[in-house]
C-alpha cells in the first residue's frame, strides 16, 4: 500500500533547504535570468522592476505581468520565485496557477492588507516572508510560510537594516534559549508569536524554517557578512544588474556565499570588480518611504 | 561492550570521515546524518579538503549551480580520483545528477560513476513535489518514507546497477552500482538513516578487504 502525498510542508520547507548556501537573484527580463543561471544562482525572482526601480519610479507596485513570468519560467530550470503583495491571496493564486515554484509575499511592493497577511497553509506552492524580529518571524511561519527572510532595506544596497534584522532574530533566539520552559507563555505573548513555534524555537536554537537574508546586499563582503551572522543563504535584488558588471558581480556573490567564511576566495572574487550599485544612507530615505516597516 | 553511536550502531574501530560536498544544498542535514551514525562529516568546499576522507556525499540542491562550482574550484579531477581510489559515494537527488552516465535533458554529465539516465525534475516542478512511502526490495527493515522535490526521474539503468527501492510506478529511486549510492528523494530529510548506514558499511567492507 503507498501512499503518496503532494505539497506537505515538509516538501515546501524541503525546497527552502536545498536552496541553503545559495544566492537567489531578481531578475526582471528572461535574458537576465539565463544570465542569473549561469553565474550559478540557486533561483531566480521573477519581477518588473527592481527594488531601486520600485523606490525610483514610485506609484502603487503590484504582482508582475504573468506573461513576464512564464517567460522566465521557460528561460531556465532553476527555481523560478515571484512576489505578491502582502494579504493580497488573489495574486497569490495567479501566482499558483502559473506554478510558480516559491511565492514571496513582499513588503517590495505595496501593500494590499494593512491587518491581514495571506493565510499560507493554504496553498499548495511555498511562501517566504520577510521580518525584522523573531516574533514577526514567528507569526509569519505560523500563518504558513515555510522560509523566512530578513527583510533589511530593499533597494538601498546598504546593508545595514538587514544586519540589524539579523541580528534582531538571532538575539530573540538566545533569549528564548535562556528561558525556563515556563517563562515561554510569557515569552509568546511578548513576541505576538504563537506558543508552540516559540517553543520549538527556544529547543532548536533557531527558526523552525531556514533563515535567509535579504535587502541590501550590494558586494560579495556584504553576502559573506549575512551569512556569518547567520543567514543560511541570500537574496539579491538590484545588487547585481545595476552593478557595472553584472556577470561577473553575479558570479562573485555567488562564490563569496558559498565560501562565506574564506577571505582568501573574497579577494580573489572582490578584486578589480567594478563599481557596484550606487548606494543610498537610510537617513536620506524618509520614514514613510522605508519598505520594511510594511507587515504586522 | 562496544561502543555504540547515538542511533545504536557499532563504533568499534577508527570513526570514519565522511565528506559533505559543501558548495550549496542541504549540507547541514547530511553532516547531521553522519554524525548521528557515529562517523566524522567534514565539510568539502575546496579540493584539499577530500584529503583523508573515507567516503562522499553530494548533498541535495540545485544540480546545475553545483556543477558550476565544481568546476569553478576544481574539485571534478580530485573527487573522480577519490572515486576511483574506491572510496564509496552517496548522492542524493541533485547528487545523484551529478554521478549520472547520461542527463536526458541535454546537460553535460559530471562524473559518470552510475550507469543509468536521468531526467532533472523529471517529477515536475515544486507543486509536484510529493512524500512517499517506498518499496525497498534491496534494503532491509520495510517501506522507506521518501521526501522527493523536484525529484530527478531515473529513465534507464545499466545491467550492474542494483535497484535498492522503488517509487509507486516501480521506477528506481535508490540504487547501488559497486561503491556508488544514490538516492531521487531526500533521506538526510527524515530520521531514517539506512542509507548512511549502508554508505558506513561500505566503509568497513573496503577497510576489511585491505586488511
Amino acid at each position: 500500500m503507498t501512499t503518496i502525498q503532494s505539497s506537505t510542508f515538509a516538501t515546501k520547507v524541503g525546497l527552502a533547504r536545498m536552496l541553503s548556501g545559495g544566492v537567489i537573484m531578481d531578475v526582471v527580463t528572461a535574458e537576465q535570468a539565463r544570465i542569473a543561471e549561469e553565474a550559478g544562482a540557486v533561483a531566480v525572482m521573477a519581477l518588473e522592476r527592481v527594488p531601486s526601480d520600485i523606490r525610483k519610479f514610485g506609484g502603487v507596485a503590484r504582482m508582475s505581468d504573468p506573461r513576464l513570468i512564464q517567460e522566465i519560467k521557460a528561460a531556465v530550470s532553476i527555481p523560478v520565485m515571484a512576489k505578491c503583495r502582502i494579504g493580497h491571496f488573489a495574486e497569490a493564486q495567479v501566482l499558483e496557477a502559473l506554478e510558480v515554484d516559491y511565492i514571496d509575499e513582499s513588503e517590495v511592493l505595496t501593500p494590499a492588507d494593512e491587518e491581514h497577511h495571506i493565510d499560507k497553509h493554504g496553498f499548495r506552492v511555498p511562501f517566504v516572508c520577510g521580518c525584522r524580529d523573531l516574533g514577526e518571524a514567528l507569526r509569519r511561519i505560523g500563518e504558513g510560510a515555510a522560509l523566512i527572510r530578513t527583510k533589511g532595506e530593499a533597494g538601498t544596497g546598504n546593508i545595514v537594516e538587514a544586519v540589524r534584522h539579523m541580528r534582531a532574530v538571532q538575539k530573540g533566539i538566545r533569549q528564548l534559549q535562556s528561558m525556563r520552559p515556563d517563562e515561554l507563555f510569557a515569552a509568546a505573548k511578548e513576541l505576538r508569536a504563537p506558543y508552540e513555534l516559540v517553543r520549538q524555537t527556544a529547543e532548536l536554537g533557531e527558526l523552525p524554517v531556514p533563515n535567509f537574508s535579504a535587502g541590501g546586499v550590494a558586494t560579495p563582503a556584504d553576502a559573506s557578512l549575512m551569512r556569518q551572522l547567520g543567514a543560511q543563504a541570500v537574496f539579491v535584488g538590484s545588487g547585481i544588474f545595476k552593478s557595472e558588471n553584472p556577470e561577473r558581480y553575479a558570479r562573485a556573490i555567488v562564490k563569496a556565499t558559498t565560501q562565506f567564511d574564506n577571505p582568501e576566495v573574497l579577494v580573489e572574487v572582490s578584486a578589480g570588480l567594478g563599481e557596484p550599485m550606487r548606494g543610498l544612507e537610510l537617513s536620506e530615505i524618509p520614514v514613510e518611504e522605508r519598505l520594511a516597516v510594511r507587515g504586522w | 561492550m562496544a561502543p555504540r553511536s547515538p542511533d545504536g550502531g557499532d563504533l568499534r574501530g577508527p570513526i570514519s570521515r565522511i565528506g559533505v560536498l559543501a558548495l550549496q544544498g542541504a549540507v547541514r542535514e547530511h553532516e547531521r546524518a553522519i554524525t548521528e551514525i557515529g562517523a566524522e562529516a567534514v565539510r568539502v568546499r575546496l579540493p584539499r579538503d577530500l584529503a583523508g576522507l573515507d567516503a562522499l556525499v553530494l548533498p541535495g540542491g540545485e544540480s546545475t549551480t553545483m556543477r558550476k562550482l565544481i568546476d569553478a574550484y576544481g574539485l571534478r579531477e580530485p573527487i573522480l580520483a577519490l572515486a576511483h581510489a574506491g572510496a564509496p559515494m552517496l548522492g542524493t537527488c541533485a547528487g545523484m545528477i551529478l554521478l549520472a552516465d547520461r542527463i536526458i535533458d541535454g546537460d553535460e554529465p559530471v562524473f559518470r560513476l552510475l550507469d543509468l539516465a536521468v531526467r532533472r525534475n523529471g517529477y515536475g516542478r515544486q507543486l509536484d513535489s510529493f512524500e512517499a512511502d517506498l518499496e525497498t526490495p534491496g534494503l532491509p527493515g520495510g517501506p522507506l518514507h521518501g521526501v522527493f522535490i523536484r525529484a530527478p526521474i531515473v529513465e534507464d539503468v545499466g545491467r550492474a546497477v542494483e535497484i535498492l527501492a522503488r517509487d509507486a510506478d516501480g521506477r528506481p529511486v535508490a540504487v547501488r552500482q559497486g561503491q556508488v549510492l544514490a538516492t531521487a528523494f531526500h533521506p538526510e530529510l527524515t530520521s531514517d538513516r539506512r542509507l548512511h548506514r549502508l554508505l558506513r558499511q561500505l566503509i568497513a567492507d573496503r577497510a576489511e578487504a585491505r586488511r
